[in-house]
């Protein structure tokens, strides 16, 4: 074991070891808490930092443990594990500080700071996991350390959103689980593999290989919000704003996201997924989530409802691109797991410091929020306006490459797709846009509770990492050909996956 | 090295606790002391027994040099050695926490209980039956402590009838150390249900010998090598379905719930995380050995269907209770269902070692998850004065460290990722799947789901409600950290299942290659 | 028949009626001593076993012997808590099985 091993591990042990702390702290010494939470995700940023550099240079790291003859525990990093890791860890760093703003008096911070730093170890494991087996650990547990986050405001209403929430997730690793297991009777451990790792057997058992997809993807879509399987997303709203944000942004969500990109790129590789016929049913579904979520997300008033319907539909664009057969669309598929991340985190943000600050929940209560807290309004606008593909914005770049991906790719539906779901992002955010900036406020807010140590227009704790995200959103639209931003690293990998 | 390889550890392990035994029981007021020393001394010959294992192979003992059939004869393999550290491990933790549970204070000196709900039966009362039930648990663990390790290390039908009735009467004398006239119903019928199930194997003893003349294991497999005689099904059919009911296999399994549920923690701890495995593992050595010339597939797949039944039908049966000690026992039907799965699985020849060390493995994992759960719940119960689900929530969440304990449990027992419940469904899903004996995949993924419906039940208690917490009685610190411990030791075997394999893997009956995967 | 045969036979027998007794009979005592019989049928069997050949085989009467001791201290227990169970139910009689949900 050297540095190159140990780094993998000790970016894990990073959020784990504050977990098990903030355990055993008492729930009175908050200062403390802060102190490790953010401690530790300073310092997973600075080792995550750390192993981008070397991978950018061809530098290989990994580790592993045997639990059984041919079922391993394998940490490997590669530029797809870079490119999710280095979002994680950023957003973690900013969530936390949000988490500590938001949360300020609340009883049982304790357990909600264990059980978020066991999350983002979950998360965190999933992006450097170098086989199937390492990533199913890492996926259950963190349908395990997200349970208590969701249930966490102890409602009859949340525990219900709870029990939602882990048939959905527990059914779902359930399924991967016997994929897995198959996979592995099939052809002996596999290992992520630029390319495919199942060529081996690519001729021999087709038809077994075809249910096999159909079961990874069933399982994986659970997290991933594929439409039918969606339902506990939207139920999952009952969380505290961290753990939506968290939940959208990074965690779950596109842990399924992810999971089907490694599905398609390193288990089974772009042309055998393509031989089987996988890939047009993978679009499919992509596209039909992708306007399903839209449509949903147009009647929804309540505003965090209509996050949730828009992160169903969002990321499948990520899946979308995954499923059409061709390196440009490849490249935006890939980069929406960042720009995605990045926008949603800063929306929900948004819409959690108004809960918190004016009790605002619903988009009809909205009006004129924009003049009392006109900083989180202008994130909140920026965030949306990059969902809807506003050049130069993030979510513009996804969309470009997408819509020529799909030309090169001769499959010019995809761009109908892509428009007609433009046009209802633009029509679910921007009346909210609107209500906020030009409307005069109904009346009084519902509770003007500016939470303590406020100064601004809200506590510096939730403003910045708004604003911070926010800024994110436009540096990487606008500076997307530069070193070392998301649409970079995208192109690396996927032309790696090309070779 | 010739000294330590000859050194009778496997007397050790047993002779340690028998001697405990006695020992408690002269002197009442030390026993708790007694346990915990023997607890701690039978590691070294457990370790003892597991040194020579990996050095030396398979070790055989003749006790005071009395050679079979009259004198006694010991063996230790990879599967007796695991199953003696497993006793070791479960059976030191639950004397800790036992140390605790039936040695607290006297409760009159301590003003904090004064709060205490009302329960069925007066201070004084309870305070004089736990004196009783201290100065009485201690021999009878030790003794059935002794029991299980001579059991098994047992190579002898007849030693192997003795044990299982030493076995039996201990367990049944410690149900019955609950006073509640509900547990004596249950220790009663326990009782009746176990010596007709020594019986029958008793009469199937008394068949082999008559037909074969030994009742050495290794030598009735030589016998049983050529010809079968007609009698062999019989003599097996007698013993097996003693041994069914002692394990309580579906639909045998209705002694169980009552009796596990209502004796003291500890005690429902060992019952259903050690006792039932002794016969599991009895009939282990008449299928796989000594019978293994006679066992048809048709009769091993039987097994395997029942084992099924009761998988599906404990599991619902745990989603409709309303106590959670009856959750648990519910669940240990369920989860020896699955224990039977290893019948066909490990006949199949793609299976093999494969689905015998699944099945193995999910003794050890379901050995420590399960003796968690019902410590837990002993805890929660001490300090809630009940067991109903439905007003336990805020002493689950006045009790981090039980609650986290009992999740982790749960984790093993659901077979979530990373645990030794995972690694053991892992490998009987792998057999299964290697051998497409589709029917058993489809039973096993039920049972996940119903087992994390199950659990769901109680993990959901830490977050129900917003209120501040209400004062709970407290209950002495080391059942609750001895608990969390055993829970952590059921997550740790998800990791070191590669070398607990290779030992099993010594002298096993079922040879093949283990999990690899992939076709040849 | 030999007697030998003529014995283990009647073992057997014996044994099935105790299991009748176990089953049919409610009252405790009756179901103990139902065991009791059912034990001294395998006993009889495995003495009829020893005498099959010119030489009675010591085996089985080891076996016995054991037997004895284990179903003697097995009744004693087993009479102990029938005494409980009467004492604190009033009937020697094993309870209603407890519905699940009690």
């Amino acid at each position: 074991m050297n540095f190159d091993s140990w780094v993998l591990v000790l970016i894990l042990l990073s959020s784990l070891v504050p977990a098990v702390v903030i355990f055993l702290l008492p729930e009175e010494s908050r200062r403390w808490r802060t102190a490790i939470n953010l401690g530790g995700a300073g310092m997973k940023l600075v080792l995550v930092g750390v192993v981008v550099w070397g991978v950018y240079h061809e530098h290989t790291y990994s580790v592993s443990l045997a639990l059984l003859p041919g079922l391993a525990l394998l940490l490997r990093v590669d530029a797809l594990s870079m490119l999710f890791a280095t979002l994680s860890a950023l957003l973690w760093f900013l969530t936390t500080v949000y988490a500590v703003g938001y949360l300020e008096g609340s009883p049982r911070r304790r357990r909600f700071f264990g059980f978020f730093s066991l999350c983002v170890t979950a998360t965190i494991g999933i992006a450097l996991s170098g086989n199937l087996v390492t990533f199913l650990i890492f996926y259950e547990l963190l349908t395990l350390s997200t349970y208590p986050l969701v249930v966490h405001r102890g409602t009859e209403k949340s525990l219900r959103a709870g029990g939602v929430y882990l048939a959905y997730t527990l059914g779902g690793g359930l399924t991967l689980t016997l994929a897995i297991a198959w996979l592995q009777a099939l052809a002996g451990p596999v290992n992520f593999t630029t390319g495919g790792a199942l060529h081996h057997i690519a001729d021999a058992h087709a038809p077994a290989l075809r249910w096999v997809f159909a079961l990874m993807i069933l399982g994986l879509g659970v997290k991933a919000a594929l439409v039918p399987l969606h339902g506990w997303l939207p139920q999952a709203m009952v969380a505290p704003a961290p753990v939506s944000a968290l939940l959208h942004a990074v965690a779950v969500v596109k842990a399924g996201a992810f999971g089907i990109v490694r599905v398609v790129y390193d288990v089974y590789g772009v042309k055998l997924a393509s031989q089987i016929g996988a890939m047009p049913w993978l679009a499919a579904a992509a596209a039909v989530t992708i306007l399903y979520g839209s449509l949903r997300a147009l009647s929804q008033d309540d505003l965090k409802k209509r996050l949730a319907f828009s992160t169903v539909s969002q990321v499948s664009y990520i899946v979308l691109g995954v499923a059409i057969f061709g390196p440009v669309a490849s490249v935006g598929g890939t980069v929406h797991l960042v720009h995605q991340g990045f926008m949603k985190i800063t929306l929900f943000f948004c819409a959690g410091s108004f809960a918190e600050t004016l009790g605002v929940h619903r988009v009809s209560e909205l009006d004129g929020v924009g003049r009392r807290m006109p900083w989180t309004m202008a994130a909140f606008t920026i965030g949306a306006l990059g969902m809807i593909g506003v050049p130069p914005l993030a979510g513009f770049i996804t969309k470009w490459y997408l819509g020529t991906g799909a030309w090169e790719a001769g499959q010019p539906w995809v761009i109908a797709v892509l428009a007609a779901s433009s046009l209802l992002n633009a029509a679910y955010f921007l009346p909210v846009i609107h209500a906020g900036w030009f409307k005069p406020p109904a009346g009084p807010w519902p509770t003007q509770h500016v939470p303590a140590g406020a100064r601004g227009e809200t506590h510096w704790m939730l403003l910045g990492p708004s604003l911070v995200t926010a800024a994110l959103v436009v540096v990487i639209g606008l500076l997307a050909n530069a070193p070392f931003t998301p649409l970079e690293w995208a192109r690396l990998l996927v032309a790696r996956e090309y070779e | 090295m010739t000294d330590a390889a000859d050194t009778p550890f496997m007397v050790g392990v047993i002779a340690l606790p028998l001697a405990g035994a006695v020992a408690a029981f002269v002197w009442p007021r030390r026993a708790p002391a007694v346990g915990l020393c023997v607890a701690g001394l039978v590691w070294i010959p457990v370790l003892g027994m597991l040194i020579q294992l990996v050095s030396h192979g398979v070790q055989h003992h003749e006790l005071g040099g009395w050679a079979a059939p009259l004198g006694i004869a010991l063996r230790a393999d990879g599967l007796s050695v695991l199953l003696v550290l497993m006793v070791a491990l479960v059976g030191g933790t639950v004397s800790g926490y036992a140390a605790g549970y039936f040695g607290e204070v006297r409760r009159s000196t301590s003003p904090s209980f004064s709060s205490s709900p009302p329960g069925g039966d007066g201070e004084g009362s309870e305070d004089g039956g736990r004196a009783h039930a201290r100065a009485c648990f201690w021999p009878l663990w030790l003794f059935l402590w002794a029991a299980l390790n001579a059991l098994l290390l047992s190579r002898d039908l007849f030693n192997l009838y003795v044990t299982l009735e030493l076995l039996g009467l201990s367990a049944v004398a410690l149900v019955a150390l609950a006073d509640a006239p509900v547990a004596l119903g249950a220790a009663m019928r326990y009782l009746l249900v176990s010596l007709l199930g020594s019986l029958a194997f008793l009469l199937g003893v008394a068949l082999v010998y008559a037909a074969y003349g030994t009742l050495d294991l290794p030598l009735l497999k030589a016998a049983l090598g050529g010809p079968v005689a007609p009698v062999a099904p019989v003599a097996l059919g007698l013993m097996t379905a003693g041994l069914l009911m002692k394990t309580a296999l579906f639909p045998l399994h209705f002694w169980l719930p009552p009796a596990h549920a209502n004796a003291p923690a500890p005690v429902s701890a060992l019952l259903s995380a050690l006792v039932v495995k002794a016969s599991f593992y009895v009939l282990l050595r008449l299928w796989f050995e000594a019978f293994a010339g006679a066992a048809t597939g048709a009769a091993m797949d039987f097994l395997g269907v029942l084992g099924a039944a009761a998988v599906l039908w404990g599991s619902y049966q745990a989603l409709c209770q309303s106590r959670l000690k009856l959750l648990v026992a519910y669940s240990t039907v369920a989860q020896l269902g699955y224990l039977f799965l290893l019948f066909p699985l490990s006949g199949a020849a793609a299976g093999g070692f494969t689905a015998w060390a699944g099945g193995l493995y999910f003794v050890l994992a379901h050995a420590c998850a399960k003796a968690v759960m019902f410590l837990s719940a002993g805890s929660l119960m001490r300090a809630a004065g009940h067991d109903r689900l439905a007003g336990l929530g805020e002493t689950v969440r006045a009790m981090p460290v039980t609650a986290f304990a009992f999740a982790l449990a749960a984790v093993s027992i659901i077979g979530l990722p990373p645990s030794g419940g995972f690694i053991a469904k892992w490998l009987l899903l792998n057999a299964a799947l290697g051998d497409a004996q589709w029917w058993w995949v489809g039973v096993m993924a039920a049972g996940t789901g119903m087992a994390a419906a199950y659990a769901l039940r109680v993990l959901r208690l830490p977050f129900v409600g917003t209120a501040s917490l209400p004062p709970v009685r407290r209950v002495p610190r080391s059942m609750e950290w001895t608990t969390l411990g055993l829970a952590l030791a059921t997550l740790g075997l998800g990791f070191t299942a590669a070398p607990l394999l290779e030992w099993l893997r010594v002298g096993a009956p079922v040879g093949g290659p283990g999990l690899v995967g992939g076709q040849p | 028949m030999t007697a030998p045969a003529l014995y283990a036979l009647a073992g057997i027998a014996l044994f099935g009626l105790g299991l009748h007794a176990l089953i049919a009979r409610a009252h405790l005592v009756a179901k103990i001593l139902a065991l009791n019989v059912m034990g001294a049928g395998v006993f009889m069997f495995l003495i009829a076993v020893a005498a099959r050949g010119e030489i009675p085989d010591p085996v089985p009467h080891a076996l016995v012997l054991t037997g004895i001791v284990v179903a003697v201290s097995a009744t004693a227990l087993a009479l102990a808590l029938a005494l409980r169970v009467r004492a604190a139910g009033g009937r020697a009689e094993l309870p209603e099985q407890e519905s699940p949900d009690a």
